[in-house]
């Protein structure tokens, strides 16, 4: 929408290309709405420029959002988030500005179950370390590095049932696998017949079952350090825990623990805390352990998705209309 | 699976001393098998029709015992254990109905041995069965084949001595179908790539224009279309991938429409639509080498090649070339020929390739499956009973 005077309304931006910024692909779409603005720009001209942003776009969790910044920034209407999990944000510090928020909750769900199964189906098949033996000089081997275990027809347990959680369990389905779940709430009787999903009123009973376990949770005060020393007790010692919400939902230095000492069979995580660990972190040692790069929406799809979808929530806000996805502070 | 150690497993097996390090000779009657793991994806129709009078899954456990003098029939493996030997929990399968020879067992006494063996159980390939075997085994019924793929057999010589051959349909097509989805998956999001950066030691953060490309959605070019066929599509729906397929015959409209699968007349069509091609083939004279440059050409240079049916399959030279120039995207292997590669092949070394030791079928609970498979039919056939899964010379 063209403002007064014909100019298109300002978004802020962190950065533009390289290994933090908007993808350079998405530029011209942005472009099409907005006229971009770099932090850098910004922190060149914090007064004038200041003035006319009116919405921020945040890509991988930047620019950080503080006082400071939401002070300096008097015609801020919007802040959309570059994916659905807002644990990066003070949701009350940004609402006391009046200044709505939108996350991206569309876009990331396929693309975000697909990783889950991207990493169950891996660990269970030791994909990663036969590949590395396949490709060996040395080729050194025995029966027991390769046999992994059965897919079709284990129990998976879902913790976290929302738009994700209940995209796997529809994958899972095609796998035969027998899915329990546990969610703050429980799904209507036709969405748990729908994907052969038994509620567990108790996340007890569900690690005591399951065969897999999938964190499919957001980060809130509630589920920081979810799975510790007793949740990773319950679990098998066959188990694996995979993990595709965020590193803080899992106590890491107990999981270290339960690894190396048998007490589960394995972990999958396409997220830790922090992101990447550090090089010395145990975790990266241990043999039967998978960490991948929070693929979680790293696709071209998803991404460029993810974009149109904070797109219009921005143009929602901006012309005083209901935001397809909007985040209020609990 | 293979379980040699170090490149020792190169070296050929003695009694197939005069094959070529090239992959199968389909004129010849004995095919090579250098250690490969014979586990096929498909029941195949060219090479053998399966039994009118088969009894399919209805009879498959293990429980009936033979011979009315109280002596367990005799049945010759390769070896217990060691680099291709059976597993030793497998070997306390087969003892429960069994008596049990391996080929050095066999070999060192075969005056005795030779009238006890009534069954053979051929693991990973092996032993190996040619003439010179068969004909010092005047008691024997049966070959029962641990695993789907037959293409190691020569089934008319075999069928000559009067002597059976079963194999295991029913225990692979779902840890096969598995691994065809896994693989598909990994290549996609770049998995094992990115799992090496994630623990490499240079990494200090994760670029945000590192990206895959998207499952959900795209198209998967099914080339293939039996049991394990149909079970990927099944999977592959969930994912609300657009399925197209190839097969020698079509399958029935209610068949197709319950996994969504559109029937591609023309491979070249299917090739050049689809964002994933998966090759659930079996091995025979007509899908030697079904996929080679021309096939890659069409294909989109978005798009993976996924093979879960035999190394043959492809032809490997043009695969090379094709995945060097990016005239496709990536390609993910659980077979290759030679099983393992040299370790100077270049597909070693290409970082948009995945290779795995041919797992389909290597999951605990699989393998077990696999040998009460063979045990059921091993022991249909010695109690004259309707055989599971018989294959027959075309």
């Amino acid at each position: 929408m063209i403002m007064e005077g014909g100019e298109l309304p300002w978004l802020l931006v962190n950065e533009i290309g390289g290994i933090r910024g908007i993808l350079h692909s998405h530029v011209p779409f942005l472009k099409k709405h907005f006229h971009l603005i770099t932090m850098k720009e910004f922190l060149e001209n914090r007064k004038d420029v200041g003035k006319k942003v009116q919405a921020i776009y945040l890509w991988w969790h930047k620019p950080v959002i503080d006082k400071e910044l939401l002070q300096s920034l008097p015609n801020l209407k919007v802040i959309a988030n570059s994916g659905v999990g807002m644990d990066h944000l003070d949701l009350k510090l940004v609402a006391s500005f009046g200044v709505k928020m939108a996350n991206a909750p569309r876009a990331v769900s396929s693309s975000t179950a697909d990783t889950g199964m991207a990493l169950l189906l891996a660990s269970a098949r030791r994909l990663v370390e036969v590949h590395n033996i396949s490709i060996s000089q040395s080729m050194e081997y025995c029966e027991a590095d390769i046999l992994g275990v059965k897919v079709t027809g284990a129990t998976l347990g879902i913790v976290g049932m929302g738009s994700i959680g209940y995209k796997i369990a529809l994958r899972a389905k095609a796998f035969e696998m027998n899915i329990l779940y546990h969610n703050r709430t429980r799904r209507k009787v036709q969405e748990e017949q729908a994907v052969g999903a038994t509620y567990c009123k108790t996340i007890d009973s569900l690690l005591q079952q399951a065969d897999f376990v999938m964190l499919v949770v957001s980060l809130t005060p509630q589920t920081h350090k979810l799975i510790g020393k007793r949740e990773l007790e319950l679990m098998k010692p066959t188990a694996t825990l995979i993990n595709i919400s965020r590193g803080a939902v899992v106590d890491q230095e107990a999981l270290v623990a339960a690894l190396q000492s048998g007490v589960i069979g394995a972990a999958a995580l396409d997220v830790t805390s922090p992101e990447p660990l550090p090089r010395d972190h145990p975790l990266l040692k241990l043999k039967n352990v998978i960490i991948t790069p929070h693929l979680g929406i790293k696709t071209d799809k998803a991404t460029y998705m993810i974009t149109e979808e904070a797109v219009e929530n921005i143009l929602a806000a901006l012309n005083g209309l209901p935001l397809p996805s909007e985040v209020l502070p609990s | 699976m293979f379980r040699s150690k170090a490149l020792s497993l190169l070296k050929l097996i003695p009694l197939m001393s005069g094959q070529s390090n090239l992959a199968y000779k389909f004129t010849h009657p004995v095919t090579a098998c250098h250690g490969h793991r014979c586990h096929r994806s498909v029941i195949y129709k060219q090479w053998y029709r399966t039994c009118p009078h088969s009894a399919g899954r209805r009879t498959i456990s293990a429980g009936t015992k033979v011979m009315a003098q109280g002596e367990l029939p005799g049945v010759l493996i390769l070896d217990i254990g060691g680099t291709h030997g059976v597993l030793e929990d497998l070997a306390a399968l087969l003892r429960k109905h069994f008596h049990l020879i391996t080929m050095k067992e066999f070999l060192g006494n075969k005056e005795e041995m030779r009238k006890k063996i009534q069954s053979v159980f051929v693991f990973e390939c092996r032993p190996t069965i040619d003439r010179e075997l068969l004909e010092s085994l005047p008691n024997l019924k049966v070959i029962g084949n641990s695993g789907v793929g037959v293409d190691h057999l020569d089934l008319k010589m075999i069928s000559s001595f009067g002597v059976k051959v079963t194999n295991t349909p029913n225990a692979v097509a779902d840890p096969t179908a598995d691994i065809g989805m896994a693989l598909m998956l990994a290549s996609a999001r770049r998995l094992v790539e990115g799992c090496q950066i994630a623990v490499s030691p240079d990494t200090k953060y994760f670029a945000v224009d590192w990206l895959g490309v998207e499952v959900t959605r795209a198209t998967l070019g099914i080339i293939g279309m039996g049991s394990i066929g149909y079970k990927v599509a099944q999977r592959a729906r969930a994912f609300n991938m657009r399925i197209l397929y190839h097969n020698r015959n079509r399958r029935r409209k209610e068949e197709e429409e319950a996994v969504g699968a559109h029937y591609c007349a023309k491979m070249e069509d299917l090739l050049q639509q689809s964002d994933f091609v998966m090759l659930v083939v079996n091995l025979t004279p007509e899908t030697h080498k079904l996929i080679g440059k021309k096939e890659l050409g069409l294909m989109k240079p978005t798009a993976t090649l996924i093979n879960i049916s035999r190394g043959a399959v492809i032809d490997q030279d043009a695969l090379v070339e094709a995945l060097r120039n990016k005239v496709i995207r990536a390609a993910a292997l659980d077979v290759t020929y030679p099983e393992p590669l040299p370790r100077d092949h270049p597909l070693l070394n290409l970082n948009n390739v995945i290779i795995t030791p041919h797992i389909g079928t290597a999951t605990v609970q699989a393998i077990h499956m696999m040998a009460e498979e063979a045990i059921a039919n091993i022991l249909a056939v010695l109690n004259d009973q309707p055989i599971p899964s018989e294959v027959f010379p075309k």
